[in-house]
């Protein structure tokens, strides 16, 4: 299975003691599954049921493919200003 | 003209001001983000913010782009600093500048708003009781609040 590197914010950071993790996930795997693989880590439960995604700088739907080599990150709710 | 950028250092608004204004704007806002003394009854002594720093100059950028594609004429720097910061420092500024005061005050509004529903920052509150506590504007109750290091 292709490994994936993910990256991780603020809270979410603080949750799985990191800014990135390492996860494993069947091919062909979308966004959803990197999200049900990060739940099975310690931290996971801080995700709520649909958190944003983000795939190569942009937020990507649950359904599209994702691709080692990509740059994934999961975003905690975003509060600037 | 459009320029944005995401900030380490202390935001200075009036170089975003002599940026955006030219002869023929007639109307120039300035928005101000600040950070503030007290958030939901408890005293804050600053605010840390972090951000997807990469993403966020993107995101930042294509919100300018749009706020230009719907008020055509417009003028606009944005600016949002991370880092630590205390009560009264400039956490974001807008200066939008166009020929009318209308679409000067549209813009201004569009551009804050959309920062704060997709660039990727967050704050991290820290009170005067020694805790800290990320911000979670979709959450109706805040996490408990943890010890600060």
């Amino acid at each position: 299975m292709p490994q994936l590197q993910i990256l991780l914010f603020a809270s979410y950071a603080d949750a799985f003691g990191s800014g990135s993790v390492t996860v494993s996930v069947p091919e062909p795997a979308t966004v959803a599954d990197v999200v049900g693989a990060l739940r099975s880590l310690p931290g996971g439960s801080v995700l709520p049921a649909r958190p944003l995604v983000a795939v190569d700088r942009r937020y990507t739907p649950g359904a599209v493919a994702v691709h080692p080599g990509q740059e994934i990150a999961v975003i905690p709710p975003v509060a600037g200003g | 003209m459009i320029r944005t950028a995401i900030v380490t250092r202390a935001i200075d608004s009036a170089t975003l001001l002599a940026e955006v204004t030219t002869d023929g704007t007639g109307a120039t806002t300035l928005f101000l983000g600040t950070v503030r003394d007290v958030n939901e009854g408890r005293p804050v002594t600053g605010i840390e913010y972090s951000a997807y720093s990469a993403m966020a100059s993107d995101e930042l950028d294509r919100i300018a782009h749009e706020a230009v594609g719907r008020f055509d004429g417009l003028h606009l720097a944005i600016e949002h600093r991370i880092g630590m910061l205390g009560l009264q420092e400039i956490s974001v500024a807008i200066a939008a500048a166009h020929a009318r005061r209308t679409p000067a005050l549209d813009a201004s509004r569009f551009v804050i708003e959309e920062l704060k529903r997709r660039v990727p920052i967050w704050k991290c509150e820290h009170y005067v009781d020694g805790t800290r506590q990320w911000i979670d504007p979709t959450a109706t109750h805040g996490a408990p609040p943890v010890a600060a290091t």
